[in-house]
């Protein structure tokens, strides 16, 4: 699970555009991921130059 | 009023969208720029740099676009020996985006272009394996408008090429990590960018400090996506300033990414065309993407328009906007992608050797192209293209 510190984020996309299966969603000041279709490959935690994302060991 | 149908949607209203809706508006033709933001060109997100000629192609630089004109540039290899290089006859820029950004949407709009923002493009529309349109919320209410050609600027997200079927997701190596802060109280000689490269101040990037007027600056970091997993860009950002900037005051902080990969081969397919980031239009070694992207927008908004009086918007309509653009800068565009792999093989000792080759040129001999011919003799360097970018050769 992808945890998001959403009051963080700078709402750039970064994340979006490296997604492999597009279901980050941001809009001018909202992030989204669709959990369901995540497939929890980290590239957004990566990429985001802020650290606004981070890796949630599922419970 | 927001029309259901128009010629042209033109999704996101940066440099890129603004050039193509104000090409297919010039000619006539019914277009509408669809931007989610509030405002065009802000938030900014974006160094602001932009060399005089590459601008020149399209438009007359007007003078309150212009924070400061840059006349040379300070380089900084990993163990701190700087190297100052004149422009000789170039003249780069620190822009204000937030005024050039707007102003061009303002061209396109005086030109019959329609300008809305607020509007948030959620899907696209096909029928036959044809995008014919976008599905959008408009003001809190969803709409559907009905399009011959949708033009994708939506910037380095790019999903509008997504969801029309074409591959525009960046691979982590060929995506730069980029924060950068706009800082006061900081002592910066006037008209000069400087660079820092290496391992230690930026792996697979550089650190910039460009000046905008006096105090002022953009200072700003982009790493590269193969090792922004180790350390985030804010990280080694912040290390900076606290050891070239102690007593600066950041105003803003901004991030992004930089898609600096190979030009995508085909930015096109039927009823469907990306410009800008979106069709990773970025000079992959420097990140530049202000004039990259207004040349993509600009040729495709040409090629749109014409495609519209022809009646054919099928891929094969539309396919000579990766042709000009093959012709018009692919070449360099491939060079460039070429010498960025190979400076990211540079040791931190190998740039160092490169500055005291370079110092050793006396100072008022050090242009642009003699620095070139002296680093050559090691390696092409990405000192000196970063240079050649900026000063718009
Ligand atoms: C930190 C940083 C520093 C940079 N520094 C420089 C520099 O110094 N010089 C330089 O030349 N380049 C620089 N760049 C790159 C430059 O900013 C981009 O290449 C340039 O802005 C690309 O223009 P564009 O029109 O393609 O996209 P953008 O300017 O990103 O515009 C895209 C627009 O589309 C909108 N949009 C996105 N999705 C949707 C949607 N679904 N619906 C509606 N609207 C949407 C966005 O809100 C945005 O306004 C930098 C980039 C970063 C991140
Ligand atoms: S990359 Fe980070 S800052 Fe940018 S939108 Fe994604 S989570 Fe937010
Ligand atoms: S973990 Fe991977 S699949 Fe999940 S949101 Fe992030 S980039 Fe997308």
């Amino acid at each position: 699970m992808i945890n998001i510190r959403a009051n963080r984020c700078d709402y750039c996309g970064a994340c979006v555009s490296v997604c492999p299966v597009d279901c980050i969603e941001v809009r001018e000041s909202s992030i989204e991921i669709e959990h369901a279709i995540c497939i929890d490959c980290d590239l957004c935690v990566e990429i985001c130059p802020i650290e606004v994302l981070e890796v949630h060991a599922a419970e | 009023m927001l029309q259901n149908k128009y010629d042209v949607v033109v999704v996101g209203g940066g440099p890129a969208g603004s050039m193509a809706a104000w090409e297919v508006a010039k000619r006539g033709v019914s277009v509408c720029m669809l931007e989610k933001d509030r405002d065009i060109g802000y938030p900014v997100r974006c160094g602001e740099a932009a060399g005089e000629s590459g601008l020149r192609q399209f438009v007359e630089i007007q003078d309150n676009w212009i924070a400061e004109k840059i006349t040379s540039a300070k380089l900084v290899s990993p163990n701190f020996t700087a190297v100052d290089v004149n422009f000789a006859s170039e003249t780069g820029y620190i822009l204000n985006r937030r005024i050039f950004d707007y102003d061009l949407s303002k061209y396109a709009a005086n030109a019959g272009a329609e300008v809305y923002t607020k509007a948030y493009v959620k899907n696209v529309l096909t029928k036959n394996g044809q995008t014919n349109g976008v599905v959008l919320d408009y003001l809190g209410e969803e709409k559907q408008i009905q399009a011959k050609i949708v033009i994708g600027a939506d910037g380095l997200t790019s999903r509008v090429g997504r969801w029309a079927g074409l591959k525009t997701q960046v691979r982590m190596k060929d995506m730069e990590s980029a924060v950068q802060y706009s800082v006061a109280n900081v002592d910066i000689e006037p008209n000069k960018m400087i660079m820092y490269v290496g391992m230690n101040h930026a792996p697979g990037g550089y650190v910039w400090v460009f000046p905008k007027g006096k105090k002022f600056a953009n200072i700003g970091i982009g790493i590269s996506g193969k090792y922004s997993k180790h350390k985030s860009a804010q990280k080694y950002l912040d290390e900076f300033m606290k050891r070239e900037y102690p007593d600066a005051a950041i105003l803003t902080t901004m991030c992004g990414g930089v898609p600096c990969a190979k030009p995508m081969e085909k930015p096109v397919a039927n009823g469907i065309m990306l410009v800008g980031d979106a069709a990773h239009q970025i000079n992959p070694m420097t990140g530049g993407g202000i004039v990259a992207g207004m040349k993509g927008g600009w040729i495709a908004g040409q090629v749109a328009a014409k495609a519209i009086q022809n009646n054919d918007y099928s891929e094969n309509g539309l396919i000579d906007y990766p042709k000009r653009m093959r012709k018009d800068f692919g070449k360099n565009h491939e060079r460039f992608y070429k010498i960025k792999e190979a400076t990211e093989k540079l040791t931190n000792d190998e740039l160092n050797s490169i500055a005291e080759k370079v110092l050793s040129i006396p100072h008022s001999q050090r242009t642009l192209t003699s620095v070139f011919k002296a680093a050559v003799f090691k390696k092409p360097t990405l000192i000196i293209d970063v240079l050649k970018v900026f000063a718009g050769v």
